[in-house]
């Protein structure tokens, strides 16, 4: 099945038509949920999540609280209706592993320290997928942790690099994803310059390497200009209306 | 599995930071050399491969199974590749009994995606009945000593005991499946070495013991194939690597991938 | 020695505020002479003694115990020698019976649920907490207690200040205008009490406005306007 696609045009631009260090259309809320201490949602391209943070809270049962810091527990999941043939509700292995490497994303974020004995909860939903979920998960949660009013020292933002008919590419959706030739997800905190999740899949030359993590920077620096800009959105919405009405 | 939380003396941090700052580790290797590999393969007479690995103190068993199944819907005329692995709790003082948890998950899909990406398994020549019969491939890693770094002993174990598997020949005939006497070895193409390294203060050093491993802030393993090209990369650990650190890691790693490649077993 | 930020902006974690020598309060970190913001919060930009300070105001904070706060408590377990005490905190608190019973007592041998039974509502003051062990409360001084009447409003304890205002003077106003009793707890619960259920949910809706409206300046007179207007409106 594989290379009987072609994902590229005769002029380069991918089936979408975006270039191809182009992310897709996406949009980013917080505040989203009312039960949250913190939440977000985030579309980009198809992929629709929703990511809600509980916390600092008390860990039940006690004798599992780490004693100079909080925990953070994160569990990333995907709807039954999410993908196109019907996923089983259980926990798959992939949504097991990839709930550690997302936890691991955004752990080195938090002043953990700030909270012994309580633990910080990230639950992601994914409602819809179409490549490049754990990295949009990334994306989101860090909004929602910042939304929670948790102390971080960066935001953490996300991409996927991948390879389209050998080329270097950003943002892979779905069907780049299984017809393409190799996925490689890259989290950063973008003020510190500091990679967080690196995964890979598929084969790349150490020089590809290199060159992916230089595009998947500019991308994220892009994603947080938006992260910053969806938690704001509500108090200043706020202020607006409030000095508007004067 | 349980997680292991250790309220690591810092002072144990403070003496392997102080030790890298000279150059050397607990155990007087240099920053970007592997402990000693001893592998040993045809181990357990049942499995059709099979591989017992020690790297420094740890150690690995690797078992190849074969058994003829469906394929995928999607890929009808391949075999079927599934790795799993356990970490057993004579393994270590803190692994409890219980189902795979997410270090097993994660070390079984990291050591299947670098075979998988290397394309190892010739999977598109394991295809008896294409649509109703293939060989399904099992890989079943056992952690039997945690010292440290269970994903390059893995990976040796693993790719050794594909590298010397003997699976029974077999012919179709009128639709029924004949398996023969004579065997022949799984069809292989490129090998992938796994190098892990990790990353404590400013240093970066290759093959961490279980104490490196405690103190480290994070891990990247590359998993190397025989072109030199990268065919599967993974971060662990609660830390974060610069980009130039990436860099460094990788070079070091296709280096020292290259070291041990000669240790492996030989195709049949 | 630049300061990047306004006074009144809406900062994100780990957003570059100033560059320089500062002083600094706050949801902040430096590294390097580079403050940067902790949480979610307002840029305040003040002058201590010549100097300018940088600080940020959390917008949302969970509760951590002091010694010393005033807080809203709920009992949730009622043992032989303690309750347990919810004090909208992910740290549970400790009342032990020597804080309650009036003489020392052979706890163990009282019906503790005669005191204070699961579903209490009580003022308290914290007197200890450091990280190891549950924060321990104390309902012995005076204005200390079981509340039995008036109505219990959460906010969060990132504006509990703002409930309060600068030397008491948003409390003071709430007291003043609609003449009603106003416990604040640091914990971000607060009790609002009157003979007159209007006042009573008048302070309520003040409250919560407050809550929403802390970050934009001019609240004072915007919540006098409020209270005016609804008081005129209501006769």
């Amino acid at each position: 099945m594989k290379g009987e696609i072609k994902l590229l045009r005769e002029d380069g631009t991918r089936l979408d038509g975006r270039r191809l260090d182009e992310v897709r259309p996406f949009k980013i809320e917080a505040g989203v949920l009312k039960n949250a201490d913190g939440s977000a949602y985030i579309e980009l391209g198809n992929n629709k999540i929703m990511v809600a943070v509980y916390g600092p809270r008390e860990v039940h049962p006690k004798h599992l609280a780490l004693p100079d810091r909080a925990m953070l527990r994160c569990r990333y999941s995907m709807a039954t209706f999410s993908v196109e043939e019907r996923k089983s509700p259980a926990p798959s292995r992939r949504e097991i592993e990839l709930s550690k490497v997302i936890r691991e994303a955004l752990e080195p974020a938090i002043f953990v320290e700030e909270y012994p004995r309580t633990a910080i909860d990230v639950f992601i939903q994914v409602l819809e997928a179409d490549g490049g979920t754990r990295t949009a998960s990334i994306t989101a949660a860090s909004v929602a942790l910042a939304d929670a009013g948790i102390p971080m020292r960066d935001l953490v933002a996300a991409i996927a690099i991948g390879k389209i008919e050998g080329k270097l590419a950003v943002d892979l959706n779905g069907l780049e994803d299984q017809y393409g030739g190799g996925d490689m997800p890259i989290a950063m905190m973008p003020r510190l310059g500091l990679i967080t999740l690196l995964q890979a899949d598929g084969v790349f030359s150490p020089e590809e390497v290199v060159q992916g993590i230089e595009m998947a920077e500019k991308a994220i620096k892009m994603l947080y200009e938006e992260q910053r800009n969806a938690l704001r959105k509500k108090y200043l919405e706020i202020k607006e209306e409030v000095l508007g009405s004067e | 599995m349980s997680k292991h939380y250790s309220v690591l003396p810092t002072l144990k941090r403070e003496s392997i930071l102080s030790l890298l700052k000279r150059g050397e580790r607990l155990d007087g290797r240099a920053l970007d050399e592997f402990r000693s590999i001893k592998i040993e393969t045809g181990v357990i007479g049942k499995a059709e491969g099979s591989a017992l690995v020690r790297l420094g103190d740890t150690k690995v068993v690797a078992g190849v199974k074969v058994e003829i199944g469906k394929p995928f819907p999607d890929t009808p005329d391949k075999g079927v590749q599934i790795v799993n692995a356990e970490l057993v709790p004579l393994a270590a003082p803190f692994f409890e009994p219980g189902p795979p948890g997410e270090e097993d998950i994660e070390l079984a899909r990291v050591i299947d995606r670098g075979l998988r990406s290397a394309e190892m398994i010739k999977l598109d020549e394991l295809a008896i009945v294409p649509g109703e019969k293939v060989w399904i491939v099992y890989v079943d890693l056992y952690s039997l000593d945690h010292y440290g770094n269970l994903i390059d002993a893995s990976g040796l174990a693993a790719v050794s005991a594909i590298l010397t598997a003997q699976i029974k020949r077999w012919e179709v005939k009128d639709g029924e499946v004949n398996l023969l006497e004579e065997t022949m070895p799984l069809p292989v193409t490129s090998v992938p070495v796994f190098v892990t390294i990790a990353k404590i203060g400013d240093n970066l050093i290759v093959d961490p013991t279980y104490e490196e491993e405690l103190v480290m802030d994070a891990r990247i393993t590359f998993a190397i194939n025989e072109n030199g090209e990268v065919c599967g990369i993974q971060k662990g650990g609660s830390g974060g690597f610069t980009p130039s650190e990436i860099k460094e890691a990788l070079s070091i790693a296709l280096e020292a991938a290259e070291k041990i490649r000669p240790l492996l077993p030989t195709r049949n | 020695m630049p300061v990047y930020a306004k006074p009144k902006d809406i900062a994100v974690p780990g957003e570059l505020l100033a560059e320089g020598q500062y002083a600094v309060e706050g949801a902040v970190f430096v590294i390097d002479r580079k403050v940067y913001a902790k949480t979610i919060g307002v840029v305040e930009i003040e002058k201590e003694k010549g100097k300018r300070k940088i600080k940020v105001v959390p917008l949302k904070k969970k509760y951590i115990p002091h010694a010393g706060d005033r807080v809203i408590g709920k009992v949730v377990d009622v043992g032989v020698t303690n309750w347990t005490v919810d004090i909208n905190s992910p740290y549970t608190a400790i009342l032990q019976a020597s804080e309650v019973l009036p003489r020392p007592t052979d706890a163990a041998r009282i019906d503790l649920s005669s005191y204070l039974s699961v579903g209490d509502i009580i003022v308290a003051k914290v007197i200890a907490f450091d990280f190891s062990r549950d924060p321990l409360l104390t309902i012995k001084e005076r204005g200390l207690g079981r509340v039995t009447k008036g109505t219990l409003v959460e906010i969060d304890p990132a504006k509990v200040a703002r409930v309060i205002g600068k030397k008491g003077s948003m409390i003071k106003l709430l007291r003043d205008m609609l003449g009603v009793e106003i416990i604040v707890g640091q914990n971000g619960r607060i009790i609002v009490m009157s003979e007159d259920r209007d006042k009573e949910s008048l302070a309520l809706l003040a409250i919560k406005k407050i809550e929403r409206e802390a970050h934009v300046s001019g609240l004072t007179d915007r919540i006098k306007a409020f209270l005016r207007a609804r008081l005129e409106g209501s006769k």
